[in-house]
């Protein structure tokens, strides 16, 4: 989670760094290729952001172990947040791309943090207007904990304890020069 | 201690910075700021999506209600921001000034008054008397915006049209604009003159001297009697409607004889860059301003214009109801 607020955050502690990350995502590769037994029907969707830089890296992954390169689409879940009536700030919405049909696939759906579980709710009810999917498992980096709906990941990177007032951001070298997953405090 | 999960649950969605419009309405280009338009752009892309989806519906304005309150005819607007409106699953109501207590008399400001005590979300107005959503916006607290006051502004057409060409020619600024007809009349006009010397681009103005206002120059921009004057140089040109009742005024002598010096056809295209887009905002005259072989030709973006219309106006709505504003906000 990449958050631009205005309020003082602190590092507080490097939870993985660049190489586990990679290890870490070659481990969830064979944990997809394995329960999968393949890559029949098989396609990635990455939630905006984060998930789509981690999505692009297994399937790359994938096309070296497998010599296939599966389908992979990206979902922005702007238009599909509950919290609309907050009246906080709106984010910009971005464009979600998925230029095939999700009928009959079998989705894996890639994100960087899971935390309430609302992000992957939104990201659920946007998938099945593009078509009924076999199944979509749900592969995260990072899960945090403190779940607010009966969501729950079928390959996590790493289990972090966090406090609610915790941030945990993913850093990609993509965009951010480095791989790093930190958690960082509010100082104010 | 715990924040309110509601909020909790948008910071970890929300992994993007915010833009937002300055004000509650969208009542003229003239008052927006370039940052405002190019928000209003970019969101419309990832609208343009959804309307090529088998299921073209999201459901970020469920629940919510959008009222269409129409005192001049229109069709094709109105029809635009229905289905935006539908397809972020908000309610619609259409209501039109011959069907409505406006001919019992009431006024306009009673009728905003009466709407607003239904609750609705927002108001899309289009009258023939300019500055009334400017009234409306200002005795409202719903977010009202303008689908065309008078000879005013045509605020949504003239963000549909700066989009059309931003997606065609990747750019705004350094483009040259033609718009031609009768500019006098026409609040499409005004809004594209506003919106692209805002957003860098040159606008020449071609049309009869009887239809070109006064003080044209005040607002940055060229006119020049001839059509074949603007021709060459434009990247873009934009031929207006020209109305049978300006004959009639003595505006001109005749539409065949406006059509001779005015009218788009392949002949006067000739003179065109290879890469010149041709727009209308529609309704259009086949024959008269502009030629069928043009209007159905490949330089010709006119059906662009009316799909991004949709995308534009999603924007829009997406932008202002449900958007963020200053009473409401809480400190984190």
């Amino acid at each position: 989670m990449r958050d631009k607020g205005k309020m003082k955050k602190r590092d507080k502690e490097t939870v993985m760094d660049g190489e586990t990350i990679e290890r870490t995502l070659l481990r969830i590769t064979h944990e997809i290729l394995e329960r999968n037994r393949g890559v029949g029907d098989l396609v990635l969707i990455g939630i905006r952001t984060g998930g789509v830089y981690l999505a692009e890296r297994i399937r790359e992954r994938i096309e070296q172990l497998e010599k296939v390169r599966i389908p992979s689409g990206i979902i922005d879940i702007a238009l599909y947040r509950d919290d609309f009536a907050t009246g906080l700030p709106r984010p910009l919405v971005g464009k979600t791309e998925i230029p095939f049909s999700l009928k009959d696939k079998r989705v894996v759906l890639v994100d960087d943090v899971l935390y309430t579980g609302r992000t992957v709710r939104a990201a659920m009810d946007a998938l099945i207007d593009f078509g009924r999917p076999q199944f979509i498992q749900l592969a995260v980096l990072i899960d945090r904990g403190h779940r607010e709906l009966p969501i729950q990941a079928d390959y996590v990177g790493k289990k972090v304890v966090t406090a609610p007032q915790d941030e945990v951001n993913v850093l990609f070298r993509e965009v951010d020069g480095q791989d790093r997953v930190i958690i960082q405090e509010k100082i104010s | 201690m715990v924040d309110d999960p509601g909020r909790v649950a948008a910071r970890q969605i929300s992994d993007k910075p915010t833009r937002q419009l300055a004000g509650k309405d969208i009542l003229g280009i003239q008052e927006m700021s370039v940052s405002e338009i190019e928000l209003i752009l970019d969101t419309a892309e990832s609208f343009k999506e959804v309307s090529t989806r088998e299921i073209k519906k999201v459901p970020t304005l469920r629940g919510k209600m959008v009222i269409n309150l129409f005192f001049e005819a229109s069709t094709r607007t109105r029809t635009s921001f229905e289905i935006a409106a539908k397809r972020l699953s908000a309610d619609t109501i259409n209501i039109s000034a011959s069907s409505s207590s406006v001919v019992k008399g009431e006024t306009l400001i009673d009728t905003a008054k009466n709407l607003e005590a239904m609750n609705p979300d927002c108001i899309v107005v289009r009258h023939s008397a300019a500055g009334a959503p400017h009234l409306l916006a200002r005795l409202m607290r719903v977010p009202v915006i303008n689908a065309g006051d008078g000879a005013h502004e045509h605020p949504t057409q003239a963000l549909l049209d700066l989009f059309t060409v931003r997606e065609k020619k990747g750019r705004l600024a350094g483009l040259k604009v033609a718009i031609v007809g009768d500019i006098l009349h026409s609040r499409v006009a005004r809004s594209n003159i506003y919106g692209f010397t805002k957003m860098g681009a040159e606008v020449h103005l071609s049309g009869p001297r009887t239809m070109m206002p006064a003080e044209v120059e005040r607002m940055g921009v060229r006119w020049h009697t001839s059509l074949s004057e603007v021709i060459p140089q434009a990247d873009v040109i934009m031929m207006l409607r020209i109305q049978l009742e300006r004959q009639e005024a003595g505006f001109f002598p005749t539409l065949r004889e406006y059509s001779r010096f005015f009218g788009l056809n392949l002949e006067v295209l000739k003179a065109a860059q290879p890469a010149v887009l041709i727009m209308h905002p529609g309704p259009m005259n086949r024959g008269v301003e502009i030629s069928p072989e043009v209007a159905d030709g490949p330089f010709s973006v006119i059906l662009d214009q009316v799909t991004n219309g949709v995308a534009v106006r999603m924007a829009l709505l997406y932008l202002l109801v449900g958007g963020e504003r200053e009473a409401e906000r809480s400190d984190p």
